[in-house]
């Protein structure tokens, strides 16, 4: 199980928990504000753009290179960005924060 | 005001569900009813030919939005209801629960359906699907299980016809392809990318055969045996059918909006009768990039249309402009397209160096980039987007040069 909170562009902070499917199906079904996944998860949209905390990005780790591309569509592109549809939710991420990042 | 208000919307799908939540964001106070006659919380269509075919994933795992998220943006959503009738006069919606909904603002999301060609014998045939909604995906998933045999046949080498192809194969289907044109993907790409593809599926051990017309279908202790114009004929436990859609547009004709190829509307999606919209697939609009009125079956169009009707019923004075982007994933592939290739003039391909099925494809008409077809190269995707939407001159002679690297800086001309 993982815990992972989000912080949303309101500076709102939300806790949620999850064991399976993607950090992005997580995000949506709990309502985080900004994470839409329009393409359903197959790293197409880009709508689905976090800000690892950086003490966290280990945890997570790298994007593949199809999601590195991606991301170059993006304004507020950093070193610590992903799209957490290609983030696998795991005992491995547990505990990590994300910043939700609305174009 | 809009407190007292009440907005229709037809169909909970990619536009419907995405423009009701739009309009709550934009500050629409009024009520939102959102209706479809699919009993299923409104879920992405896309995965329905590719991941959800072949997962085991409840239909839940694919939901556009939570239950609670229509809740918390009181959006009153009402599945497995569909509109009869509109009256235009006094803004009211008859459903077939009995009851009627009145509006001030409605908004037509009703999309599309499968086209069942009248070939004789379909009818009566056997596990005969098209692959549209959740129910149909259920009915494929079913007969997947339950036949021994699986032979499919596919009838149209469209986008859906190939990912549902690669999809089936992956399950232990045997698949055959039937294409009634000379080369598959006719009416949306260019002939390299359907030579591509092609040899794509061949390589998968599919069988996609070409100028093949399908003419009548036989059945018999449940088995199906479709025949061609040409004599030849197929053994079929399982057709799948996606030969293109046809917009559901009845209702909007109903109350005298215009219909070309699709609901027409202006550029804030506005149709030509007052307070009445149309947005996604059945919408038939004006795109300013390309300069002529355009349908749209993509996501993209949903959503960004769905944008736009929220703002213009909110008062804002948004206009709907954007380069239109697609997706299809089939097998390892990954097919990322943007922009229209309509009207291109010149073609120039990009193979990338040691990588076979990495490549791209860019369309000119004359100096100018229209669309760029992407193949395992989000890069090319990318930069391809930047280029259209800022109009840039590309220098091709680089772009062709795979030891030229594929950067912005490095493509344009000089």
């Amino acid at each position: 199980m993982a815990k992972i909170t989000f912080i949303t562009a309101d500076n709102e902070e939300v806790i949620v928990e999850g064991t399976q499917g993607s950090v992005m199906e997580l995000a949506v079904q709990n309502n985080i504000k900004g994470i839409d996944g329009d393409c359903g998860g197959v790293c197409s949209c880009a709508t689905c753009h976090v800000h690892v905390n950086e003490s966290d990005f280990e945890k997570v780790g790298e994007p593949s290179e199809i999601e590195a591309d991606m991301l170059e569509l993006e304004d507020e592109v950093s070193e610590y960005s992903r799209l957490c549809c290609q983030i696998k939710v795991s005992d491995a991420i547990d505990g990590i924060t994300l910043k939700v990042i609305e174009e | 005001m809009s407190e007292n208000k009440s907005c229709v919307v037809i169909g909970a799908s990619h536009a419907g569900v995405n423009f009701a939540f739009s309009l709550r964001k934009a500050g629409w106070k009024g009520e939102i009813h959102l209706f479809d006659s699919d009993p299923v919380l409104p879920y992405h269509r896309p995965p329905l030919s590719k991941a959800y075919l072949t997962s085991d994933n409840p239909i839940e795992s694919n939901a556009l939005k939570s239950q609670e998220a229509y809740n918390l943006a009181e959006i009153k959503l009402n599945l497995g209801v569909k509109v009869t009738a509109l009256d235009k006069d006094s803004k009211i919606a008859s459903l077939n629960n009995g009851t009627s909904q009145a509006y001030d603002k409605l908004v037509i999301a009703t999309g599309a359906s499968p086209i069942i060609p009248p070939i004789p014998g379909i009818e009566s045939a056997q596990h005969l699907y098209p692959l549209r909604t959740a129910k149909d995906v259920t009915n494929i998933k079913s007969a997947m299980q339950t036949i021994s045999e699986k032979r499919v046949v596919i009838i149209g080498a469209g986008y859906i016809g190939l990912e549902t192809a690669a999809s089936l194969k992956k399950l232990g289907a045997t698949v055959t392809i039937l294409e009634r044109e000379e080369r598959i993907l006719q009416r949306v790409t260019s002939p390299v990318m359907s030579e591509f593809f092609q040899k794509l599926h061949t390589d998968h051990d599919v069988d996609v055969l070409t100028s093949k017309n399908v003419s009548a279908i036989e059945t018999s202790d449940g088995v199906n045996t479709v025949k061609c114009a040409d004599g030849s004929e197929y053994t079929a436990d399982i057709i799948i059918v996606g030969v293109g859609v046809r917009v559901n547009s009845k209702l909007a004709e109903s109350i005298g909006v215009t219909i070309e190829n699709g609901i027409k509307v202006d550029e804030t999606t506005e149709t030509n009768v007052e307070s009445v919209y149309a947005i996604g697939d059945c919408s038939f609009h004006y795109n300013p990039r390309y300069d002529r009125f355009i349908r749209l079956e993509s996501v993209q169009n949903a959503v960004d249309q769905a944008k736009v009707t929220a703002a213009a019923i909110c008062d804002k004075s948004p206009v709907y402009d954007t380069i239109p982007w697609f997706w299809s994933d089939q097998y390892d592939i990954k097919l990322q397209m943007v922009g229209l290739s309509e009207g291109y003039t010149d073609i120039v391909v990009r193979q990338e160096e040691g990588e076979e099925t990495k490549f791209s494809v860019w369309y000119f008409k004359d100096k100018e980039l229209l669309a760029v077809d992407a193949v395992n190269n989000a890069k090319a995707y990318v930069i391809g987007t930047k280029f259209i939407k800022k109009p840039s001159i590309v220098d091709k002679e680089q772009l062709k040069d795979p030891s030229v690297l594929l950067k912005p800086a490095n493509l344009l001309k000089k």
